[in-house]
């Protein structure tokens, strides 16, 4: 059957993705040229990029083993990208072996890709939903399957929110999520800032730029807007800092200058 | 793992240590470099091992090469790193106290093999990895590329099943799709409309502003709009539909294609247009009927200033006999051909003829110079009707008569102008017909009264404009009051006192006689009540109300009943009332039509027979019916007005009076004017005579009077 003229086509490998550009950082190779690209575009206005991502991706390890250090042994991960190397449930699992992890992401391929790799791990699953609909992911089938809601879940939304614009109403699904957790649940999430950028905001700007290009803004917000995401969460110490200072497992001042980008911070529900 | 200070364990992770330092910052893993020292520190045992073995295998620096990749050192200047610090550092930490020269020779080689190993493993790590993002991505297409089958395929029924017509096209006007319902309303085929430009579909009918619609959509400044549209189908016939075109946008919120739902609604309209044409065109004839006739009428004497009409009343003549002697369908075919001829008499633009029903025809002309036209048109009729109609193997001959009325749109009303037509056209036919006769105000005038009277007969009744006089019946012997007859008279409003001679034709013809005779009835016998009170009855003897029955009255079955309620209700009896009827009434009569009268007569009531001698007296009859009084006509007297009279006359008066007693009738004489007529009458032997040399008919106190003068006197 021939597609109408006006049908609008749904997944388009040649835009970059965001999820693959984040892998191509990690020095994957889960990625296009069209993600290269743009990647490398990014990395012209700032060469440390990877490096943040490295930080996003050494805290939530940190912050996976602390929370199941606190006994949470349910992971809802949003915004979980394209599984490279020391994802969550691996993290999750080391730690505790019966921990149960949910992916979530809106992109096809990334979601494609995690079923290839979480086959045969009936400890994780992954779902196609879209932080910006938290209904649909709490009451999708696989999430309802694998995560007990009446008790503590570790949700994390790392480096996702940043790519949520206001219009959107990031503050409300986040709010949303929190209400439908079960109490002693805990956010863990990091997010973009020009706080803690060692660049001149002018030349960190040429890198939102690029994102803007993909379509895929990166919004960047001051730390007390990303404070006001932990609304009705207490703070886990040290609060929200930048990813180095959280709970390092090695003098932050060995960190590269660059993984003080943004803020991380984990909080927990009462 | 404990080590002895400075012993090869200690110096072994003194090495790992600095190959850790140097090579993490461009490492992308996760792992704290402690932990990462970790997973250097079995690499760096390989290397002193194989550096130190008895016999030297560089295998084991591809295993350390391939290990670092497993370690996600995928960037290149790890591996630089890596070497660099193996090259200063692998001999001088692990080479214990090996020969420098073949100590180094051997690093070079395990540098050698570690490069090899590190690229092999990174090649197969990035085409492993490309493999499966390639995997997910074909993958995630054919997740959403099946989702969107479905959705299309969904869709797709919809769009190809539904029963309205649908179809895309782009702004430029170009269609890019239709459905199975578009293409059947059209009679084309996908790939005859696909390419096809919606702006080619312009049509005499399109409303003014549908062209302005669609501008606007296609610009953008309109979201839909909707409208009545006509199209031409390839076989020349054209599809009406209901159209709804709605402007589709992109994600962006930019015009990228029309979309245009319609409905057929060809069918519709068509049974709108029959109907329409059923309900204002003769089915017989198929010439417009009566209320599509009026329609038109009314719109040319609603025209502007400087307006005329003309309109030409045809009725044939003696189509009734065609009907009566050839039988209806011939009767039909007459007026079918007659219609077609009249038809082509009015072709000219403001022309039109109709058929009002039966043989009645109207051809109307409409323009500023009806004067003219209008007689044109009636000659060119009259023409028409002249060449013989064929109607079953026979030349039947037909003739008509027209009634014309022509004047000034605005004067008058279309019932108005069609009811002149109408009475010239019979002007027309009663001058001989075969013929046309202009309308005369007139002649208009005499017949609107009829008319009117008529009309205004049912309410005249009711409002009590209905008045009787009475004249005496006065008894030839001694010359003494012995009744009155009753007669009626229409005080109305406008002519004034009519007699029955004007108005009890009319209404016989509408059946208004009968309650109209049922209240003469009645107040007569009632007046004959207040006479008999006031003369205290005996002394004067009974006087006797005579009443005319009109043969109307005498069919309608509730005469006996209503007649001996009145006489209960007053009180009378009925020897006091003498019904008249006329002679002709009871021509041919049978017993049906007499046994009321029987009945009556029984019961004591007298019934004269009145205008006698004016019918076709069979006098045979005389003995048949139950009669009491015969009432000789008024023409018998007459020659007795003048001396001498006619001897002649004398001696069928005679004869009459003698047969009538005889048969036991007494006679009663009418219009007796004077004494002489009177006296001779006397002598001849009839019993009673009204005229006027006793009176004329008056109210009745002068009945009372004329009464007393004759009781006295």
């Amino acid at each position: 059957m021939e597609r109408p003229a006006w049908a609008p086509r749904s997944i388009d490998i040649s835009a970059p993705s965001v999820s693959r550009m984040y892998d191509y950082y990690l020095g994957g190779s889960h990625n296009f040229e069209v993600d290269r690209e743009a990647a490398r575009r990014a990395m012209e206005f700032m060469p440390g990029l990877p490096k943040i991502m490295q930080a996003n991706r050494a805290f939530m390890r940190r912050a996976v083993r602390f929370a199941a250090g606190e006994g949470i042994t349910q992971f809802l991960d949003i915004g979980s990208g394209i599984p490279t190397f020391g994802n969550v449930h691996e993290v999750a699992q080391a730690a505790v072996p019966d921990a149960r992890v949910m992916y979530v992401d809106h992109d096809p391929v990334a979601v494609a890709h995690s079923q290839a790799v979480l086959e045969g791990d009936d400890g994780a699953d992954i779902v196609a939903a879209d932080l910006r609909k938290p209904q649909e992911i709490l009451h999708s089938p696989e999430v309802l399957r694998l995560i007990d809601l009446n008790r503590p879940v570790a949700l994390l939304l790392v480096a996702i929110l940043h790519f949520v614009e206001d219009a959107d109403d990031p503050y409300t699904a986040v709010a949303e999520l929190r209400q439908a957790l079960a109490p002693g649940s805990m956010l863990v999430l990091t997010h973009a800032s020009y706080e803690g950028i060692p660049l001149p905001t002018e030349r960190a700007e040429g890198a939102v730029d690029v994102y803007q290009d993909i379509r895929n803004p990166l919004i960047m917000r001051t730390r007390d807007e990303i404070a006001r995401f932990f609304e009705g969460y207490d703070m886990v110490e040290p609060g929200l800092v930048p990813m180095p200072q959280w709970r390092p497992d090695t003098a932050p001042e060995d960190e590269d200058p660059y993984a003080f980008s943004g803020f991380a911070g984990v909080g927990r529900t009462a | 793992m404990s080590a002895e200070p400075d012993g090869p364990e200690d110096r072994l992770r003194r090495f790992a240590t600095i190959w850790s330092r140097a090579v993490f910052p461009v490492t992308s893993t996760s792992s704290t470099r402690p932990e990462f020292e970790e997973r250097l520190l079995p690499l760096a045992r390989l290397l002193s091992e194989a550096l130190r073995a008895r016999s030297f295998d560089a295998d084991a620096g591809r295993a350390a090469g391939a290990a670092l990749v497993e370690a996600h050192c995928t960037d290149p200047e790890a591996l630089s790193r890596t070497l660099d610090c193996v090259d200063a550092y692998l001999v001088l930490y692990c080479g214990e106290d090996g020969d420098r020269e073949d100590l180094r020779a051997r690093s070079a080689r395990l540098q050698h093999a570690m490069a090899a190993g590190f690229a092999q493993a990174l090649r197969e790590r990035t085409l492993t990895e490309q493999e499966a993002i390639a995997r997910a991505a074909l993958e995630a297409q054919g997740v959403v590329a099946q989702a969107l089958h479905a959705t299309e395929a969904r869709f797709r029924a919809v769009f190809e099943g539904a029963a309205i017509g649908i179809g895309i096209a782009d702004l430029e006007g170009n269609v890019l799709q239709v459905n199975g319902a578009l293409r059947r309303m059209f009679g084309l085929s996908e790939q005859a409309l696909r390419g096809r430009s919606v702006k080619e579909w312009v049509h005499p009918d399109d409303a003014p502003q549908t062209w302005r619609l669609y501008d606007e959509l296609v610009s953008g400044e309109r979201e839909h709009y909707h409208l009545e549209k006509a199209f031409y189908r390839p076989d020349g016939t054209v599809l009406w539909t209901n159209l709804t075109v709605s402007l589709l946008r992109d994600a962006d919120g930019d015009p990228q294609y029309q979309l245009a739902l319609m409905e057929d609604t060809t069918e519709r309209r068509l049974l709108n247009l029959r109907l329409r044409y059923e309900a204002t065109h003769d089915a017989l004839t198929g010439l417009p009927n009566r209320a599509f006739f009026f329609e038109r009428l009314e719109k040319a004497l609603g025209a502007g200033e400087g307006q005329r009409f003309g309109l030409c009343y045809l009725d044939l003549d003696g189509f009734k006999t065609v009907n009566d002697s050839l039988g209806h369908a011939a009767g039909d075919r007459l007026l079918v051909e007659v219609a077609d001829r009249l038809q082509a008499c009015a072709t000219a633009s403001g022309e039109m003829v109709a058929r009002l029903g039966g043989d009645e025809f109207v051809a109307l002309t409409t323009g500023p110079e009806t004067e003219r036209t209008v007689d044109e048109l009636a000659a060119r009729i009259m023409n028409a009707l002249l060449a013989p109609i064929s109607v079953d193997g026979r030349e039947l001959t037909v003739r008509g008569s027209i009634g014309i009325v022509e004047g000034p749109a605005g004067e008058r009303s279309a019932a108005e102008v069609l009811r002149s037509a109408d009475i010239t056209m019979y002007r027309a036919k009663s001058a001989g017909g075969n013929r046309f006769e202009l309308a005369d105000p007139e002649a208009d005038a005499r017949a609107i009264t009829r008319h009117g009277l008529t009309t205004a007969l049912p309410t005249a009744l009711d409002r009590g404009e209905f008045f009787i006089e009475y004249q005496p019946l006065v008894h030839l012997g001694d010359g003494s009051v012995r009744g009155a007859e009753a007669l009626v008279r229409w005080l109305h409003p406008q002519h004034g006192v009519l007699s029955p001679d004007r108005f009890i034709p009319l209404a016989e013809h509408t059946g208004l006689i009968v309650p109209l005779g049922r209240w003469v009835l009645e107040q007569s016998v009632r007046q004959a009540r207040e006479w008999r009170d006031r003369h205290g009855g005996e002394a004067l003897g009974p006087l006797r109300i005579n009443v005319n029955l009109s043969p109307c009255q005498l069919t309608h079955p509730g005469l006996v009943q209503d007649t001996v309620e009145i006489l209960e209700r007053t009180g009378m009896t009925p020897d006091a009332l003498c019904l008249e009827v006329t002679e002709s009434a009871l021509i041919g009569a049978d017993d049906d039509l007499l046994k009321p009268l029987r009945r009556l007569a029984e019961m004591g009531v007298d019934i004269a027979l009145d205008d006698f001698g004016t019918g076709y007296s069979n006098l045979a009859n005389l003995r048949r019916l139950p009669v009491s009084v015969l009432k000789l006509d008024r023409s018998f007297t007459q020659s007795m007005q003048q001396f001498p009279a006619d001897p002649v006359d004398l001696k069928i008066v005679e004869g009459i009076v003698s047969l009538a007693h005889s048969l036991d009738l007494a006679v009663t004489v009418e219009g007796v004017e004077t004494g002489a007529q009177a006296e001779q009458l006397r002598i001849l032997g009839c019993d009673t005579a009204q005229g006027w040399y006793y009176a004329r008919p008056g109210p009745p106190d002068r009945l009372h009077e004329l009464a007393l003068v004759d009781a006295t006197g």
